[in-house]
């Protein structure tokens, strides 16, 4: 067993970990985290998109100890208590969900390309998006509310 | 599904990890982002007992010009390549393929050394490192030694590291002056493996009326065979080949343009053409799910086309 500590959506946790185990698996399991959803197990589906350090990996594809002393944000440390984060009203706005099971990876992956681009063109959200795969919607409602939750982001002087 | 039990060593320098590796011999395996060896052990396609991660040493990572080669620490991420002005300016060709590999998220883990040693043929930077001559710099607890890119993928997932072995950075000879490059590849879906790619790599040449030839070029397949290849007998023919003139000039090694649309070849075209018709020659493309060998020698020689016509263009 290895001993780490990660900060989760703001709160420090000191856990005691197997090697293996993965980091999705510690903040489900461990941490009750479960807004952030496995989907495959090749590393293709992007469902279980966070943020680690700032920038969006996949945690299924990452062991909880390589994550030892880094700082998370899952789907769940978006919202500011009852009010929605910009770009998760903007995903129900735009009904750019039909299931839901890939929406939290939907938003950490679009929340990491407006990092690098605040104000994308469709291109470029179809390439940010890349790593996240939906089954259900076609991708153009996804599309439409990456657009308007950067926008709204924009106005509200939103970084993440 | 869940990887079966492991040790977990956090290496504090490059000389701890070798120790550990040498005294684990063939059941370790090093750990820097992951992004290749994850899934084989969440496949349970791998058993090591003990993970040796060097993801953390400082002394790994990072990229320096060092004169006449970049120098690339193993566990820089594809992330920080493609952001590289040293990379860009040094070796554009790096960042180019590298833009193309598997998605953003992937990218901000995986690192450039990692994809080499697990050598895996369909992966976009081998092809690269054969088509510049790359130099692959190895560790061990008795020293250091150098080998070439060739010499380095030596079968299926297997390279030149012995157990014990750690690659610690890669060198990328630069090209000089009135080179273009292209990575042209062709796959499934966005992120997927490449079905086959072309790392290309021309020097043009500008008469004085303005007429265009290619004076040198460098191939390399991406999943041709085992290993990744060189397309020597492409690179003979293309010398002296004559090019369009450039429609439009593009940013020389942005790496925006490994999304350019195709070309139409036509007239001045056609040695380029025949160049690239050899392309499959001397390559052993495999079977699966996605291709058939002939659809592989197929797509070797199109994508080839596109490589070096895209390659010229940027010039």
């Amino acid at each position: 067993m290895t001993r780490i500590t990660v900060t989760v959506d703001g709160v420090a946790h000191e856990e005691e970990v197997e090697p293996r185990l993965l980091l999705v698996h510690l903040l489900r399991d461990r941490l009750g985290k479960i807004g952030t959803p496995v989907g495959c197990d090749t590393s293709n589906c992007g469902a279980c998109t966070i943020m680690m350090d700032g920038r969006s990996v996949k945690s299924c594809s990452v062991l909880a100890v390589q994550a030892d002393g880094s700082e998370l944000l899952t789907v769940e440390g978006l919202a500011d208590g009852p009010t929605w984060h910009p770009m998760q009203r903007a995903f129900h706005e735009e009904h750019a969900l039909q299931c839901g099971y890939c929406t939290p990876g939907m938003i950490m992956a679009a929340l990491d390309l407006l990092k690098d681009d605040p104000d994308p063109s469709d291109e470029a959200i179809r390439h940010g998006l890349e790593g996240n795969l939906c089954r259900c919607t076609g991708y153009s409602n996804i599309v439409k509310a990456v657009r308007r939750g950067a926008r709204a982001m924009s106005d509200q002087e939103v970084t993440t | 599904m869940i990887p079966a039990s492991f040790d977990y060593v956090r290496a504090s320098s490059v000389d701890e990890a070798v120790e550990v590796l040498a005294d684990a011999g063939e059941e370790a395996k090093v750990l820097s982002g992951g992004q290749s060896l994850l899934p084989l052990l969440r496949l349970r396609l791998a058993y090591p007992s003990v993970l040796v991660d060097v993801g953390r040493l400082p002394e790994l990572r990072g990229v320096r010009d060092e004169g006449g080669h970049v120098h690339i620490g193993a566990t820089t991420t594809h992330d920080e390549i493609i952001r590289s002005p040293v990379v860009r300016a040094g070796c554009p060709l790096v960042a180019l393929a590298t833009a193309t590999v598997a998605d953003p998220a992937v990218r901000h883990r995986g690192t450039f050394g990692g994809s080499m040693a697990h050598a895996d043929p369909a992966g976009d930077l081998p092809a690269v490192a054969v088509a510049l001559d790359m130099e692959f710099v190895l560790r061990s607890t008795t020293g250091e030694r150098v080998v070439t890119a060739t010499d380095f993928f030596t079968d299926y997932l297997e390279t030149a590291l012995e157990p014990g072995e750690i690659l610690t950075a890669v060198r990328v000879p630069k090209l000089g002056e009135g080179w273009g490059y292209h990575y042209e590849k062709f796959h499934r879906t966005a992120q997927a493996w490449a079905i086959v790619g072309v790392a290309a790599a021309v020097r043009v040449t500008v008469s004085e009326s303005g007429a265009r030839h290619v004076a040198e070029a460098r191939v390399g397949l991406t999943n041709m065979g085992p290993t990744p290849l060189r397309a020597t007998a492409v690179e003979s023919a293309a010398v002296d080949a004559e090019l369009p003139p450039v429609p439009h000039a593009t940013a020389n090694g942005s790496p925006s343009t490994a999304r350019l649309p195709s070309a139409n070849g036509s007239g001045p075209h056609d040695t380029l053409r025949e160049a690239a018709s050899l392309a499959d020659g001397d390559t052993s493309p495999t079977a699966d799910l996605h291709a058939t060998p002939d659809y592989r020698r197929h797509l070797a020689r199109v994508l080839t086309h596109r490589a070096l016509t895209h390659a010229a263009a940027t010039v």
